[in-house]
């Protein structure tokens, strides 16, 4: 739409851009970026708009503003993981994702907040502070917002945005970017695409290159896309995936962009309810709209029937062993010797690396490196890595029996319940709410399996609820066209920020039009 | 080929008084594998070593194991690093194809079995020359296992009698080599030069199937040829292409294997030798004289010609292995597996290399002896020397003398000339042309086979003349008149008629 718009005329990339760029500096207290990247970006519109003037736009994303995660290297630009360890490094190369969008003629405004080297469901704990999510400056939460006591901060009921792309997402929300680049480990994408209102798409493990995303669980990591609606998310993902020879995890057959066409039959369609995400902890709420959409699918025509994951309940134990020990392995490169922070001790080689680490990563890192090097121990490797290995591969396994049992899509919610106020999440560490959040997206990244979030409905506070949709390996099309679908049926309100108001000249008003 | 073990051995006897005897007789012992010495005249029961390798060939490639950077010896220091050798957040390996197929070779050339699945894994620990905090090496599945490798040695000096070894091959694997630091103690500081990180190496594991320097220094000797007849590896010990460490251990016979030490740091095969049967010694010495042998590294002092505990870096260190989750396994095909459809240039076919690889040294041997009918140990010398077997042919191409002739001054006159010299065979100032020369003039009866050796030293001199020139200048030529040599003898016979 913002696309046909550039095509048409009707705006120049130069002017997008620069709405975009004050956007960000008046929704700065949001803390969605880390770095803009203002001369870059509006040198990229330029050339974008040559090209548009020429006749000749390099595709359907040319011009585009659009945001990255700032684990993906960037060339030129800083990329941190909102970690002193890496603080002001400036990669030399870009990630394979980033050069793919940059050859679309995307223009990159900047690199999004997170959690630090993506450890957290909160995008609480990075170096830069935390993520605010823009909804908690949303007409529909304040509305219904009710406060503790009269003397209440004005300004401390924000809520998080989750995480750990929570940067991305909220710069999606507020509407700063038309598309944003995350990563997805453990629910990483879908969870703050849940919280705050947007479109979270995992792909499929293998699907989309990692070369130059900076790895957490390299067997489990995926770059993710975040975007307005789910035509977006195919249009992206069309342009980013596919074999890349620098990732040897990416698979060799040919990829072939799809167009998402509008389903009006589901009756075809078998939808896959697990039993076991009627996790503990979800909330009344989400339970409730879970049902909805499943009777929405049922009323349509669709075959809705009750499965079983049994293994789910395994998934975070699992998971907390493989990741840590993954983690444990992939930082081991941070010695302050090549790049990076260096510590000012310099008694020993030794002493040099144990300060770098101590000074460079945050508690959450090191408590990951500690666990997961004692996992790796030589005698606890068989009863701990191993056995995870095996637990691991029940749980895909699970999947396999339920999608080879006629089932095609599997839906479930995102998260136990809405965003948090913030001052309520950092009541409980890290490791706590990591095994409290993931356990409803943890299971599809084991089996490497697609999901997306797709927002549905304003919960009672009027933050947004998501549900997801898992499907098939490699199967992104189906499950793409179920979400459109689904998207279409719910009709998720658009987010009414004063901030976006401002700045809305009538490009705004056609995203708001698409999405519903 | 080796001379054997005795050597060593009786110096070591002769050195103190009431050294055990049985020493003197350690050759016998290490013709029978695993047998034991006789016990000596000081009664002390006798002492089996143990003698295990691992052995390090960097690949030879134009490129890294997985990365593309350059691999080449001695460029400036930090030249040929890659954003991945550097572990530049973020970069992934992409496995060198060519690598693959180097490790497949040698491990057909050892005979062993060729795993059509092979796993990478991580091994972690910390050091400067190891930028990614890890090594991608192959601990659980490595690409070859279950091999083995004959080798010839001379039992004793006189190079008469020669015979054959085997030591078993455990495995072979694909690993990483590490980047070098540089101490400077002076500064306090460490300079770390990676241009090596990164690059390919095959581990070579052999058995402990060997009981003395001679026998460890022969069959790396027959290895280092193998890689060079390959191509798989350059194997110069010198520039580093390889390293080997050795495994010693002494026990009673019948008794459970001793407590072994690793030997580092030799940068020869003399050295290896010399390195292996200290070790020996010392742990032997060390267990009669009551003490033990500790679990430990030690380094092989060339100057000193002993080993030395090497500093102890951190213990005993748990590698924490782990898969390395960023490679697939590896997959190789033959004949029978390779699917139909898969073009041959995308994969590794291992009855491909199989049918392609070149005459290893043992079947080269045998064509020598065969073709020229030479002894088996002069077709070891001719292999052993870098062109050599080479000269050799260009040698009797050109003359007519008999092969077997033509050996004995190849083995003897040439080479001893050369190692006098420490030339090697490129460099010999003689050139096959010259000697075939002279030969001719010795088979033409020309010249006595004494004043041949008279030429062959005046062509040593490099001074550009022919042997017949040189024969003229010094008037040896052989005197052919019957006439002339009945008037020379029948003088002499005067002049002692005389005395």
């Amino acid at each position: 739409q913002v696309s046909a718009a550039l095509k048409e005329g009707r705006v120049a990339p130069t002017e997008l851009c620069q709405r975009c760029l004050s956007l960000i500096k008046s929704t700065k207290f949001l803390n969605a970026y880390i770095t803009v990247a203002e001369e870059t970006a509006l040198k990229q519109a330029e050339e974008s708009e040559k090209r548009y003037r020429r006749g000749q736009p390099l595709g359907v994303l040319d011009g585009i503003p659009i945001a990255v995660k700032d684990n993906f290297n960037t060339a030129g630009i800083e990329t941190t993981c909102a970690s002193n360890m890496l603080k002001g490094y400036i990669s030399p190369y870009n990630a394979t994702v980033v050069q793919k969008l940059l050859d679309q003629g995307a223009v990159l405004l900047g690199k999004t907040n997170l959690d630090e080297f993506a450890m957290g469901s909160g995008s609480t704990d990075g170096v830069f502070g935390p993520v605010r999510n823009p909804w908690s400056y949303s007409r529909q939460y304040k509305e219904k917002y009710v406060p503790k006591s009269h003397s209440e901060d004005k300004d401390s009921n924000w809520v998080i945005t989750g995480g750990s792309s929570g940067g991305s997402a909220a710069a999606v929300s507020s509407f700063t970017c038309f598309a944003a680049l995350g990563s997805d480990t453990g629910g990483s994408t879908r969870n703050p695409a849940a919280h705050c209102g947007v479109v979270g798409l995992k792909p499929t493990y293998g699907l989309i290159s990692r070369h130059g995303l900076i790895p957490l669980v390299n067997s489990m990591d995926v770059p993710g896309i975040l975007t307005r609606c789910v035509d977006d998310a195919a249009i992206v993902l069309g342009l980013l995936a596919g074999h890349d020879p620098k990732d040897s995890t990416t698979i060799q057959d040919n990829f072939k962009p799809f167009e998402l066409s509008n389903l009006t039959d589901v009756s075809k369609l078998s939808i896959g309810i697990p039993k076991e995400y009627h996790a503990p902890g979800l909330s009344s709420e989400i339970l409730a709209l879970w049902s909805k959409a499943a009777d929405l699918f049922k009323n349509a025509g669709a075959k809705v029937i009750e499965v079983s994951l049994p293994h789910t309940r395994y998934s975070i134990v699992c998971y907390h062993v493989l990741c840590t020990a993954e983690v444990a392995s992939n930082m081991a490169r941070f010695d302050g010797l090549e790049y990076g922070h260096r510590s000012d001790m310099n008694k020993s080689t030794e002493s040099m690396y144990a300060a770098t680490r101590r000074e460079g990563f945050n508690d959450v890192v090191r408590g990951r490196i500690l666990s997961g090097n004692y996992f790796m121990l030589n005698q606890n490797y068989e009863n701990y890595f191993i056995k995870a290995q095996k637990v691991r591969r029940l749980i895909a396994n699970d999947f396999v029996k339920v999608f080879g049992s006629g089932v095609d899509i599997l839906l479930t919610p995102t998260t136990l319940s809405d965003a948090v106020p913030y001052a309520e999440f950092i009541k409980e560490d890290n490791r706590t709410r990591s095994a409290q959040d993931d356990i409803l997206t943890q299971a599809a990244n084991m089996a490497g399996l697609p999901a997306i979030n797709v927002p549905t409905a304003l919960s009672e506070r009027g933050l947004p609820v998501g549900l997801q949709f898992i499907g098939r390996s490699f199967q992104e099309k189906q499950l793409l066209t179920v979400a459109k679908w689904f998207e279409k049926q719910v009709k998720f309100p658009t987010i009414q920020l004063e901030e976006v108001k401002r700045h809305d000249h009538g490009v705004f008003q056609h995203q708001k039009s698409a999405s519903f | 080929a080796a001379r054997g073990c005795g050597g060593v051995w009786r110096r070591a006897w002769q050195r103190g008084a009431g050294g055990p005897a049985f020493r003197g007789q350690r050759a016998l012992a290490c013709n029978v594998r695993g047998g034991a010495v006789p016990a000596g005249k000081s009664g002390l029961a006798p002492w089996v070593p143990v003698v295990g390798l691992e052995i390090h060939a960097q690949i030879s490639s134009n490129s890294k194991l997985f990365s593309g950077s350059q691999v080449q010896f001695a460029a400036p220091p930090n030249s040929l690093v890659s954003f991945f050798d550097a572990s530049l957040p973020g970069t992934l390996p992409v496995l060198n194809r060519r690598c693959v197929e180097a490790a497949v070779m040698t491990g057909l050339a050892l005979n062993c079995t060729i795993n059509k699945k092979s796993l990478f894994d991580r091994k972690h620990y910390f050091y400067a020359d190891l930028p990614a905090g890890y090594q991608i090496t192959q601990q659980r599945v490595p690409i070859a296992v279950n091999g083995s490798l004959s080798y010839s040695l001379c039992i004793d000096n006189k190079m008469s009698q020669m015979v054959t070894k085997t030591v078993r091959i455990k495995q072979i694997q694909l690993e990483q080599d590490s980047g070098k630091s540089l101490h400077d103690d002076t500064r306090s500081q460490t300079l770390v030069d990676l241009n090596r990180a990164g690059v390919g190496l095959m581990e070579v594991v052999m058995e402990p199937d060997m009981c003395c320097g001679e026998e460890a220094a022969a069959a790396v000797r027959e290895l280092q040829l193998i890689l060079q007849t390959l191509g798989s590896s350059q194997a110069v010990m010198a520039e580093g292409q390889l390293r080997v460490d050795a495994n010693v251990s002494v026990h009673h016979p019948g008794e459970p294997y001793g407590v072994r030490t690793e030997v580092k740091n030799i940068n020869s095969i003399r050295f290896l030798a010399k390195a292996v049967d200290y070790e020996i010694q010392r742990q032997i010495e060390e267990l009669e004289s009551g003490r033990t042998i500790l679990n430990e590294t030690r380094a092989f002092d060339s100057k000193l010609g002993c080993t030395v505990p090497m500093r102890d870096k951190e213990g005993k260190q748990d590698y924490r292995f782990m898969p390395e989750p960023n490679l697939p396994p590896l997959i190789l095909y033959d004949a029978k597996s390779l699917p139909a459809n898969m073009n041959h240039q995308q994969v590794v076919n291992i009855d491909w290399i199989h049918e392609r690889l070149p005459d290893l040294p043992s079947v080269k041997r045998a064509k020598l002896v065969e073709r020229y009918g030479i002894l088996p140990e002069h077709s070891f010398t001719l292999l052993n020397e870098d062109g050599l077997t080479e000269f050799f042919e260009d040698v009797i191409k050109q003359t007519q003398m008999k092969p077997k002739k033509v050996i004995g001054w190849i083995l003897k006159d040439l080479l001893s000339y050369l190692k006098q010299h420490s030339l090697t065979v490129k460099e010999s100032p003689v050139s096959s042309f010259l000697l075939a020369d002279l030969l001719n003039r010795l088979e033409e009866k020309e010249i006595s086979s004494t004043a041949a050796k008279q030429v062959f030293a005046e062509l040593w001199k490099g001074e550009g003349k022919t042997p017949l020139e040189i024969v003229k200048e010094k008037k040896l030529q052989l005197i052919q008149d019957q006439k002339d040599l009945e008037q020379i003898c029948q003088a002499v016979i005067d002049g002692q008629e005389n005395e």
